[in-house]
């Protein structure tokens, strides 16, 4: 028989980066595994997920938010809503938390290649889209005009700022942010993210566009990327249901016979059309 | 397929064999109720049923299960898991029952292997016990089973009068039987004959039928249908129907600690509840009864065939049973099949 799946391995968290305060704070783990080899047997996939658990608090599911070309790490981006996710944001650098995966399906980032990419994010629905952006970045001649839209309620809730500032000065990628109510000393656009994306205008010839954040923020996103001109099977999103196995036993996290755990979390709009079930 | 028949003044002789290798669980009867426990000598063994109140599924997939140990806290350690692997059988398990973890097999299979069940179900062997006298409810033989069905045991024992009629069905029945040669004899054609009357006679004892036809098609068209708010009116989200079905498969994952010692435990959990889709962040995709009952029935009779080629219901007749409001899936599903989409 093979591994245990239920069993984690340990890992320490080497960093916490705050990356939005508030009373829906979110923060950024870096985390190395105990055992080498572990850590160069992780490999994963944009869009792949991970249960991290604090021992005696239980287990959670998150997007791995950092790219697989670095390999020395991985890291998730956390918001605090529950128990455990509460209990996460009270640990500090040095703390063992239990890792499994990586779980779920992956952005098509070969089938990807060549093409135009847009993508579209909000709240923490920007993590997923984060190792993505990282992964394509890394491998920037590979894929078509990369433009990154996202924003937040206001300029302190935007994650991952440091980033967005070093994307920002690339000549090869086009960086569209916005919040969604005008500030003093804000200079870039004012209104909600599916908005910005009508601003923006991609155009869908040989484009891809995914969008991962709030359901109401993907609905209407969705909305406009038909309004754009682009096609069922050229839009993907990401979806969310509570787990706890993360490997299809469960039964928790299905939307009719899928189980988002590991037939998703990534699906094609044209997928999604033809799911019927409760999301 | 090995056969054989055992003389019942055997049986006896029969089990302690077996009990010299193998732990035995067997149907044992308290207060009224009967359920399968591990026995330490033949007579604690109650026949004269017609099928157990709780499903033996707790004996693959156990109601609580620690799935490993650990130090509790940030700074903490896991232990290894311990899985038993005691070479085990399950004496008088019903073909219905038999037919569940099949049905389950295919989950704990699929993808990740689930060493917890695995490990149990490797390890036991199924002697199964054919019905005579199926109960009121019982329906297998709408699900393409049988009262008398050895497909999913590894031996069959069927109650032909003065003798058991034994099939023996796979390696690890052979296995268990091969020191028995002084206990059983070969069978004739007679006897087999003798089988084939009692299974008829059992098979048209039963005399409910649920219409699955189409039924997967069927489910598709209807999804939207207020025929299941209908249903759903009754319901009292009890959860019954699910923890006393032999197919159910659904279960929490929780950490259970004190200060120094911690286990990551599973327990049964139950889609009839509407926590069990809560979101951290309040919302919840199935808020309604309505969503809950049309999922218990869709995971049986959509979900399960259309990932597992198989219907998710071995047709124990439990949930109909045991329903405080009379919800019936014979009903439910073959008038499904009757509404106008
Ligand atoms: C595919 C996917 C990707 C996700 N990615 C991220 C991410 O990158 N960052 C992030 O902050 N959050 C993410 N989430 C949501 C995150 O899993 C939940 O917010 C988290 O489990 C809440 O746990 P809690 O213990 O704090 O909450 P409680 O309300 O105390 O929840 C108790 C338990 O229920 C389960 N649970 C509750 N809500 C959810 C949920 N929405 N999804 C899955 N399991 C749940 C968990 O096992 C949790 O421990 C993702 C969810 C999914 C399904
Ligand atoms: S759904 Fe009802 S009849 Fe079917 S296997 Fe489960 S308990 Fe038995
Ligand atoms: S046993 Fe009956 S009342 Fe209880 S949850 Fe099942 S269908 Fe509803
Ligand atoms: S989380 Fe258990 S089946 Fe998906």
């Amino acid at each position: 028989m093979k591994d245990n799946p239920y069993q984690p391995w340990l890992a320490t968290i080497d960093d916490i980066r705050e990356e939005v305060g508030g009373v829906r704070p979110i923060k950024t783990f870096r985390l190395t595994f105990q055992d080498k080899n572990i850590q160069k047997n992780f490999t994963y996939l944009p869009g792949q997920c991970t249960m991290i658990s604090l021992l005696g608090q239980g287990e959670c599911f998150f997007a791995i938010s950092s790219s697989p070309t670095k390999k020395d790490y991985i890291e998730v981006s956390v918001m605090k809503l529950g128990k455990v996710t509460t209990a996460l944001h009270e640990c500090e650098p040095g703390d063992v938390v239990g890792v499994r995966g990586p779980y779920g399906n992956n952005f098509d980032v070969d089938g990807w290649q060549g093409k135009n990419l847009v993508f579209i994010g909000g709240g923490i629905g920007q993590a997923p889209l984060r190792s993505l952006i990282n992964y394509v970045v890394d491998n920037r001649k590979k894929y078509g005009k990369l433009d990154v839209i996202y924003g937040a309620r206001s300029s302190k809730d935007l994650s991952y700022k440091q980033e967005f500032a070093e994307l920002e000065k690339r000549k090869d990628v086009d960086v569209h942010l916005s919040i969604d109510v005008a500030e003093d000393g804000w200079k870039k656009f004012v209104d909600f993210v599916p908005n910005n994306l009508l601003k923006v205008k991609p155009s869908p010839k040989n484009s891809i566009a995914i969008t991962c954040g709030p359901p109401i923020m993907i609905k209407f996103v969705i909305q406009n990327l038909e309004k754009l001109g682009f096609t069922d099977d050229q839009i993907f999103t990401t979806l969310e249901m509570r787990m706890k196995c993360g490997i299809g036993k469960c039964g928790r996290c299905n939307i009719g016979n899928l189980y988002v755990c590991k037939d998703g979390p990534v699906f094609s709009y044209q997928q999604l059309k033809n799911i019927q079930g409760e999301r | 397929m090995e056969k054989f028949v055992l003389p019942k003044d055997k049986l006896t002789a029969f089990i302690n064999e077996i009990s010299k290798k193998y732990k035995v669980f067997a149907p044992v009867e308290n207060k009224d109720v009967i359920s399968f426990k591990q026995i330490k000598k033949p007579s604690e063994i109650n026949l004269g049923f017609s099928n157990s109140k709780v499903p033996p599924k707790e004996l693959m997939f156990g109601q609580t299960e620690t799935l490993f140990k650990f130090t509790p806290g940030t700074k903490g350690k896991i232990d290894p898991a311990e899985i038993p692997d005691k070479k085990t059988v399950i004496f008088g398990i019903r073909p219905c029952d038999a037919k569940s973890y099949a049905i389950l097999d295919h989950v704990f299979k699929d993808e990740y292997e689930d060493p917890y069940y695995l490990t149990k179900r490797n390890n036991t062997v199924l002697v199964g016990l054919s019905c005579t006298q199926p109960a009121v409810n019982c329906f297998c033989t709408s699900l393409d089973d049988s009262p008398a069905s050895a497909k999913h045991v590894d031996i069959l024992l069927t109650d032909i009068g003065d003798n058991y009629f034994v099939e023996v069905n796979s390696d690890k029945g052979k296995q268990l039987t091969k020191t028995m040669k002084t206990l059983l004899k070969p069978a004739t054609e007679g006897d087999g004959k003798k089988k084939k009357t009692v299974e008829k006679k059992a098979a048209e004892t039963i005399t409910r039928a649920q219409k699955t036809d189409g039924i997967v098609d069927k489910l598709d068209d209807i999804f939207e249908n207020s025929f299941w708010k209908n249903i759903a009116m009754r319901c009292l989200g009890c959860g019954t129907c699910t923890y006393l079905c032999p197919t159910c498969h659904c279960f929490d994952i929780q950490d259970e600690t004190t200060l120094t010692k911690g286990a990551r435990i599973r327990v049964w959990d139950n889609c009839m509840h509407a926590e069990y889709t809560l979101q951290a962040s309040g919302y919840n995709p199935r808020p309604e009864r309505t969503n809950r009952v049309r999922n218990r029935v869709y995971h049986k009779y959509n979900y399960y065939p259309k990932n597992y080629d198989i219907i998710a219901c071995v047709g124990c007749g439990r949930c109909i049973d045991n329903c405080p409001v009379d919800i019936d899936i014979i009903d439910v599903v073959t008038s499904a099949g009757e509404v106008k989409a």
